[in-house]
């Protein structure tokens, strides 16, 4: 027998497919092969080349050189609209929904089902298409409502049921659970399952382990834009995986950090930070660097209160939503409180714009790398130092050989990966970007650092070394607020935990003597 | 939104440009050249001094103009009131420019101040206002138009010293707008390149949250770029009311149309962020030179609209091109 039932002649065959952008060698002859009915994981540190060759099937990228088969003919993929019509479809990071129109009329969208006259587009029509196609995903999203009012993962699923309408084959998922959690990663999981067993091809792509062992039957790894290995997944556990990815074999993911805390715990409790133990003062005297109190902005958070010490790291847990981010906006100035007060070593501040935030040493590394972080149009150099530019000049003027030196000084001491600093920082992978934004917050020398999901979408090396700067900060005696949804990270980091749930403060835990369930309970809604 | 790496290898970034727009800016000088080579060859006028020195003077005015609107198109902004301030500017000028009244620098730096005033006013609509800067702009060229008919009684303001009057005129040979017009680009391209408040120009424009993040009084920055493009429009009308030795409360007309397709073709995007006074400079001398070329050639004003504007979007087609 030629074949094997298992192994039918593959939906979709990548061949050898090369990219080379501005002489980086993006992929290196690459090669990957879909199969109807299974879900491919691609794995790869950030920069190892996934969305490249993604984007090369999405026909965002044309291949330099190698083909793409499709039922083992050979086709071009030159745009968006080609790779659809051949049954590929892209759910992308950012999700591209038309907020303003309804479930119904996005699912439909260029497709509408429309009278032949006049093309008046036939409401009922489309909302049964939308339901059916919803439908099949098992999924419930009411159709009337406009897209702005969905959560995230209701979006993913009505582009998901898009891609259906469009009669994709092939579904490529890029990170889709980075911005849900809990009960909606479960449900997108069903989705998946409901999408593989109609015959659907599915490459998702992920940085969470425990998410590929669960949803993927096959796993390819991809490192500096070479093809490493292609096994199924029942043949890996997370270690060797990890192995594959980084190239060598790693220490659980926070051994480093971790013992490096412990010992710096032990230190401390030995003997106190030099500033407290001046003879005539008492512990209590030197004020925290920032306390809160009875802090609230209507429909976000309401009496929130903390303190945060010296050389602590204080970690925010909770679910989407739950107010925590707000918290940390608020502290920075991007969307000011309504009440309370803020105190910054004792003192009451007022902030209400990041400029007078940044004034009392508070510093911050937004959530959102695009939105807030990063300016798309200047260079590596001059993202890093944009927030501390008043350093590196002669009055008015930019002193441009400082201003490298400082900018150098932070890609050497965060390694950013980067051919000059003068490369437009847009063409960095995800997480040297996410370094850039680190390297900026910290330039300033704040003493208060706000760090709002810090490893969000980025590779598990960068993980490792932001959590290695985590722990450096807080050895170097800075305030340290922590907010995470990955529950091992928040654990393993914080010096003490606080869950939050729908805008309040719902428990402080010890990290070393709770456990992810306790953790669950306490931001569960009630 | 989708950043495709540029393709070009081995591309060496000088130090003070931001953005490398050498690419962009090869193009455009590659198109000046080939331009100016047939008209060299088509008329024999053209590739004289006395034609050069034309050319140059003739785009003074809008050259002072695009690069003041470099400013705020660099911030993601647009100003449409460029040519009523133009005259605005002039007639207060003029007004103040009689024989023997005041000494030459008073009715200069006046129509500068109206013209900043004017900016300063369009700065603080959209930043503390929150008017789009399209909506805000659209209204101060009505109203500055309005108060250039008010200052002015709806006539010319002529009689005007001829000391005033000698800002139209040469010096050394070298018109002194073409003189004035150096000056504000080399100041306005190192400004730019040099100073914290013009990287702050850049990173506004480029993302204006990102940039409030960082701590940067965006609303000040905004507020300085309408009104540095105001005070170089208040410039710009008081030099074409010495030249044309009146103050017209209808001059200007559509000039913020020129100027800003000046600083498009010169590789400036519309949304901010990119671009520069470099670019924008070889903008305003192509439009110059294809205008004199036209000129020229003897074609008729009535074509030579039609041909500027083909100007206008194929560059800027081709710009697209090129960067994909």
């Amino acid at each position: 027998m030629p074949q094997v039932p298992q192994s039918p002649v593959p939906l979709l065959d990548a061949v050898n497919i090369s990219k080379a952008f501005a002489g980086v060698q993006a992929l290196d002859d690459v090669s990957l092969a879909l199969r109807a009915g299974e879900v491919h994981a691609l794995m790869g540190e950030n920069g190892a080349g996934k969305s490249t060759l993604m984007r090369v099937l999405a026909g965002l990228h044309s291949p330099d050189t190698g083909e793409i088969r499709l039922h083992g003919r050979r086709v071009a993929i030159r745009s968006p609209h080609e790779a659809m019509r051949l049954g590929i479809a892209m759910i992308h990071q950012e999700l591209m929904p038309i907020p303003d129109l309804t479930v119904a009329e996005n699912v439909t969208l260029g497709r509408e089902p429309a009278s032949r006259l006049l093309g008046r587009i036939d409401r009922r029509a489309q909302r049964e298409e939308a339901g059916r196609l919803l439908g099949l995903l098992g999924a419930d999203v009411p159709l009337r409502r406009r897209m702005r009012d969905l959560s995230v993962a209701q979006m993913q699923t009505v582009e998901i049921a898009k891609a259906l309408g469009c009669n994709a084959r092939i579904v490529i998922m890029d990170e889709p659970t980075a911005a849900i959690s809990g009960h909606e990663v479960e449900a997108l999981f069903r989705v998946i399952d409901t999408l593989r067993r109609q015959g659907a091809a599915i490459v998702y792509i992920t940085h969470r382990m425990d998410e590929v062992f669960r949803v993927a039957q096959t796993v390819t790894v991809l490192r500096d834009g070479r093809h490493v290995a292609t096994r199924p997944a029942g043949e890996l556990d997370e270690e060797r995986l990890i192995g594959l990815m980084v190239g060598r074999e790693l220490k659980p993911m926070f051994a480093a950090s971790v013992e490096d805390k412990e010992s710096e715990k032990g230190r401390r409790r030995q003997q106190p930070p030099p500033a407290t133990t001046r003879p005539d003062d008492a512990a209590e005297v030197e004020p925290v660097p920032l306390a809160v109190r009875g802090l609230g902005r209507a429909g976000a958070f309401h009496d929130v209160s903390f303190e945060v010490r010296r050389g602590e790291v204080l970690g925010l847990a909770g679910l989407m939503g739950a107010g925590r981010t707000e918290v940390a906006e608020a502290l920075f100035g991007l969307k000011p409180a309504h009440c309370g007060a803020i105190l910054v070593r004792g003192k009451p501040v007022r902030i209400r714009r990041p400029a007078d935030a940044m004034r009392c040493g508070i510093g911050m590394v937004t959530e959102d790398r695009k939105g807030y972080g990063l300016v798309p149009t200047l260079s590596v150099r001059q993202n890093i130092t944009l927030a501390s530019l008043r350093a590196c000049c002669a009055g008015p003027v930019v002193r441009h050989r400082r201003e490298a030196a400082a900018a150098t000084a932070g890609i050497r001491r965060f390694h950013i990966r980067t051919a000059t600093d003068r490369q437009p920082v847009g063409q960095l992978s995800g997480g040297n970007q996410q370094k850039v934004v680190i390297a900026r917050t910290l330039m300033a020398e704040p003493n208060i650092v706000i760090l709002d999901e810090p490893t969000r979408g980025i590779d598990v090396g960068a993980k490792r070394e932001v959590y290695g700067i985590i722990a450096r900060l807080a050895r170097e005696g800075k305030a340290v607020i922590l907010i995470s949804s990955e529950l091992p990270e928040v654990l393993a980091l914080s010096d003490r935990l606080l869950v939050m749930r729908q805008g309040r403060v719902a428990a402080e835990l010890d990290p070393s003597g709770t456990s992810q369930e306790e953790v669950l309970k306490h931001a569960m809604p009630a | 939104m989708p950043c495709p790496p540029e393709t070009s290898p081995g591309r060496r970034v000088p130090p003070l440009a931001s953005v490398g727009p050498w690419l962009q800016r090869f193009g455009i000088v590659v198109g000046l050249v080939v331009i100016c080579t047939s008209l060299a060859v088509m008329t024999p006028n053209f590739a004289t001094p006395g034609n050069t020195i034309n050319v140059a003077r003739q785009i003074s005015i809008n050259g002072i103009l695009a690069v003041g609107v470099t400013y705020v198109l660099l911030t993601g902004g647009v100003d449409l009131s460029l040519g009523s301030v133009v005259a605005l500017a002039g007639v207060v000028a003029a007004t103040f420019a009689r024989p023997g009244e005041y000494p030459v620098f008073v009715p200069i730096l006046l129509g500068i101040l109206a013209g900043g005033a004017c900016g300063a006013v369009n700065g603080l609509v959209v930043t503390w206002g929150r008017v789009a800067p399209f909506i805000a702009t659209l209204g101060m060229m009505t109203v500055a138009r309005g108060l250039a008919l008010v200052v002015s009684g709806g006539r010319p303001v002529s009689n005007m010293s001829p000391d005033f009057a000698q800002l139209g005129g040469d010096l050394a040979g070298v018109p002194i707008p073409v003189l004035i017009l150096g000056g504000v680009a080399a100041g306005s391209w190192w400004f730019l390149a040099n100073t914290r408040l013009g990287r702050y120009v850049y990173a506004v424009g480029g993302n204006e949250n990102a940039a409030r993040a960082a701590g940067i009084a965006v609303g000040r920055v905004k507020l300085f770029a309408y009104t540095a493009c105001g005070a170089m429009a208040g410039l710009a009308g008081v030099v074409l009311a010495a030249r044309i030795t009146a103050g017209q409360p209808n001059a200007g007309i559509a000039y913020e149309l020129d100027a800003i397709a000046a600083v498009v073709i010169g590789g400036t995007s519309l949304s901010g962020g990119v671009g520069g006074v470099g670019g924008t400079l070889l903008g305003a001398l192509l439009m110059g030179v294809i205008n004199n070329g036209l000129d020229l050639l003897n074609v008729s004003s009535y074509y030579q609209q039609i041909v500027k504007g083909c100007i206008i979007v194929g560059a800027v087609w081709l710009d697209r091109r090129n960067k994909q």
